[in-house]
């Protein structure tokens, strides 16, 4: 059947399984939005404020369901608006295709009227991208995306497509839905050597990457746990992958990781990490990380080997099957010694929470407005974040009941993502979606409250409202002399307000029991986004910290 | 600390625009220092080969290697042997001074390398071999002061025997 360049894009998505794409029209990409008008009843396209919103949007789609998140943007200011969305879902490894129109081939490198080399500016930030010389290789270039996008370790992969080319007439005949590439499985005498240094560890310890996250994994992890006598921990982009219900789970480890986990982290003597890439945030000063453990890493990517640390046995391959063929070969142990040690870390970190909760005067602090969401969030919530110190405190306090529950900027650290990722998710998965933001960060992408608006997106939305940018605050207090640099917001926002002109409903909470009330209130509401304006002390700090370039042993626990 | 060596890798790449903006970006991106690097068509239509010459020690040359590998575009990857075959081509132009005329012209025989241009006032010099041949040429023209302009080519390099990357 002859289609236009255009209809074939569209009709390509929908054979790929596409069933909701989230964009901005344009100049270069009427062609494309003329498409989807046709197509309209077998696929949803969701028109965001601004093309950032669009790809955290999609990003967030994909954060929460695995599936492949799709973007689309006009030439251009259309295309750059898309990078920063890109860049974040590199850094996380989330698989996300980015369509955008460009001029004719003919005004190529003229300079043009909206005229942008996307493919040159997106090349370190996407797994792979295309610019589509010739209608002929369009489909095929489409479903390569997507090929790409979601095998071994994924990533975002951008398609750029000329007005001309979306304009041509040609050929199309459906395909089947792409497979993942498979990923190669682990050679057995590596899996022997892993077996070996398990079942010689007294002290070992389970760490667990966004590599594993979205796996499924949680059981096996928590049985292998059990059975040898394993603490588990995880890095920021883990989180989520097991519950918080299990009693081996000692949380996140690394600069704001909890306590227990990054010191048992330094105390053990094996770690057996699934899916992680030891970036410096998780590691701290890598010259000194894990000196006194032996390390398995299990990775898809054969790059994250010995890249950041030094690994004993790196296994490169399926990291589901690797893991399922170690657990098998590990005997039952009983390490009395590791599991007094944990204890008595585990003592010590609800010492130090205590101590920083008596400490504050504030009438509302973090841990009281994540006690209520813990306690009054339904089961299978997904929790979304910005960037900053209300991140850190969601990554610390949030009891997650089920996989691919976080959404949130990890690698990149994306002030602005929050809003548009929880509209993604909401959209992906159905179920109740709790954005947790602060001041900065929703100032960046707040117009995204109209899309949530328009679509009726019941997003609730908690805005730990400090009325500074905290976490370099918090930085500056430790570090610069209390210097306030630029990080003292005094604005004149009025939340409340602000929301209720976008059209969504609003409150506001000073104490506990205020924010209790609204947030069961907004829990309610099913037709749109509810803003929920909390107001947190200014010099509340996240701790624990690694202080930059520090080490564990540097670890400061009070303020 | 490892010490530094001089290595050469071969990559083939796809041959299609813009393969080798993916291979020098992903270079700059991630910091590695390259010596030098040549590109141009092989046995096979499909494909481009470039060489890179670089020197880092065991940890940057396994990084460039998988980071090399992850590049859709790129189907081969191999670091050479040691003993591969290994050529570079240079155009030296020196003054042509009756000071120094009979040195340069002892030192083209001596090494093998051609004059091809000649004027009243310069001589272009092609010579050919393996990199450090040529920098013992450009070394001794040096010593001569009388070097114009130059430049090389960086290097091609190829394994001995019958065996080819592709179907290695």
């Amino acid at each position: 059947m002859k289609l236009t360049g255009a209809e074939i894009l569209v009709r390509t998505l929908i054979e790929q399984g596409v069933t909701d794409v989230f964009g901005y029209p344009g100049g270069q990409a009427i062609n494309i939005y003329d498409a989807l008008y046709k197509y309209s009843d077998e696929i949803h396209h969701y028109l965001t404020a601004h093309e950032q919103g669009a790809a955290h949007a999609a990003d967030g789609y994909s954060r929460a369901t695995g599936k492949v998140g799709v973007c689309i943007a006009t030439s251009g200011p259309g295309a750059t608006n898309l990078v920063t969305g890109i860049a974040t879902a590199m850094l996380d490894s989330i698989p996300m295709v980015a369509i955008t129109g460009n001029v004719p081939s003919s005004l190529i490198g003229k300079d043009s009227f909206q005229e942008i080399d996307i493919t040159g500016i997106t090349l370190p930030i996407t797994k792979h991208n295309y610019f589509v010389h010739r209608i002929e290789d369009l489909a095929d270039s489409i479903r390569e995306a997507f090929q790409i996008a979601k095998s071994g370790r994924p990533g975002p992969v951008l398609i750029d497509i000329p007005k001309d080319v979306q304009v041509a007439t040609y050929d199309y005949e459906p395909q089947t839905v792409v497979e993942k590439i498979p990923l190669p499985l682990a050679k057995q005498t590596q899996i022997e050597e892993a077996i070996a240094l398990l079942n010689a560890a007294e002290r070992p310890y389970i760490y667990i990457g966004g590599g594993a996250a979205g796996l499924g994994m949680g059981e096996a992890v928590k049985e292998l746990a059990e059975r040898i006598d394993a603490y588990i921990g995880c890095t920021f982009m883990g989180l989520s992958a097991i519950n918080n219900d299990c009693d081996r789970f000692l949380g996140m480890q690394g600069m704001h990781g909890h306590y227990a986990s990054s010191m048992a982290q330094k105390n053990a003597d094996l770690i057996f990490a699934i899916g992680v890439r030891f970036s410096d945030r998780a590691t701290g000063n890598v010259s000194k990380y894990a000196k006194g453990a032996k390390i398995i890493q299990l990775d898809p990517d054969f790059a994250e080997i010995n890249k950041n640390v030094r690994v004993d046995v790196g296994i490169i391959g399926d990291v589901f099957d690797s893991f399922t063929r170690i657990a098998k070969g590990a005997i039952k142990k009983d390490h009395p010694e590791w599991r007094k040690t944990v204890a008595e870390l585990r003592a010590d970190e609800e010492r130090f929470t205590a101590e920083a909760e008596a400490s504050s005067k504030a009438p509302l602090t973090p841990k009281k407005i994540f006690d209520i969401i813990n306690a009054d969030k339904p089961s299978n919530t997904v929790i979304a974040t910005d960037v900053g110190q209300h991140q850190m405190w969601t990554a610390q306090y949030v009891q997650f009941d089920n996989t691919r529950r976080f959404v949130s900027s990890g690698g990149l650290g994306t002030m602005g993502f929050g809003l548009g990722a929880a509209i993604g998710a909401q959209v992906a998965t159905g179920d109740c979606t709790v954005l947790i933001t602060g001041d900065g960060s929703f100032g960046m992408n707040l117009n995204e409250l109209a899309t949530a608006v328009t679509y009726k997106i019941p997003v609730v939305i908690v805005l730990m409202n400090n009325g500074v940018l905290g976490m370099v605050r918090q930085w500056q207090t430790l570090f610069f002399g209390k210097r306030y640099s630029n990080t003292v917001l005094d604005r004149k926002t009025d939340f409340v307000k602000l929301a209720e002109a976008f059209g969504a409903k609003a409150y506001r909470a000073f104490t506990a029991e205020e924010f209790k009330t609204a947030f069961d209130e907004a829990l309610k509401n099913t037709d749109g986004p509810v803003v929920i304006d909390t107001a947190i002390d200014e010099d509340a700090f996240v701790l624990p910290m690694l202080p930059p370039g520090g080490s564990i042993d540097d670890i400061i626990v009070r303020k | 600390m490892e010490k530094k060596n001089q290595f050469v890798i071969a990559v083939y790449v796809d041959n299609q625009f813009g393969v080798l903006t993916r291979v020098t970006s992903m270079f700059t991106r991630r910091g590695f220092n390259i010596d030098a690097l040549t590109v141009g068509e092989t046995e096979s239509p499909a494909y481009s080969r470039i060489t890179i010459s670089l020197s880092g020690d065991g940890y940057a040359r396994e990084q460039l290697i998988n980071q090399l590998r992850k590049l859709y575009n790129v189907k081969k990857v191999e670091v050479l042997e040691d003993d591969c075959i290994q050529r570079e081509l240079m155009l030296i132009k020196v003054k042509n001074s009756p000071a120094y005329r009979q040195e340069v012209l002892s030192a083209v025989d001596v090494y093998r390398a051609k004059v091809i241009d000649y004027t009243v006032d310069e001589m272009s010099i092609e010579i050919t071999g393996d990199p450090s041949k040529i920098d013992a040429f450009v070394k001794l023209m040096m010593f001569y002061g009388i070097i114009i302009e130059m430049c090389r080519t960086g290097i091609v390099a190829l394994e001995r025997g019958s065996n080819t990357l592709l179907n290695k």
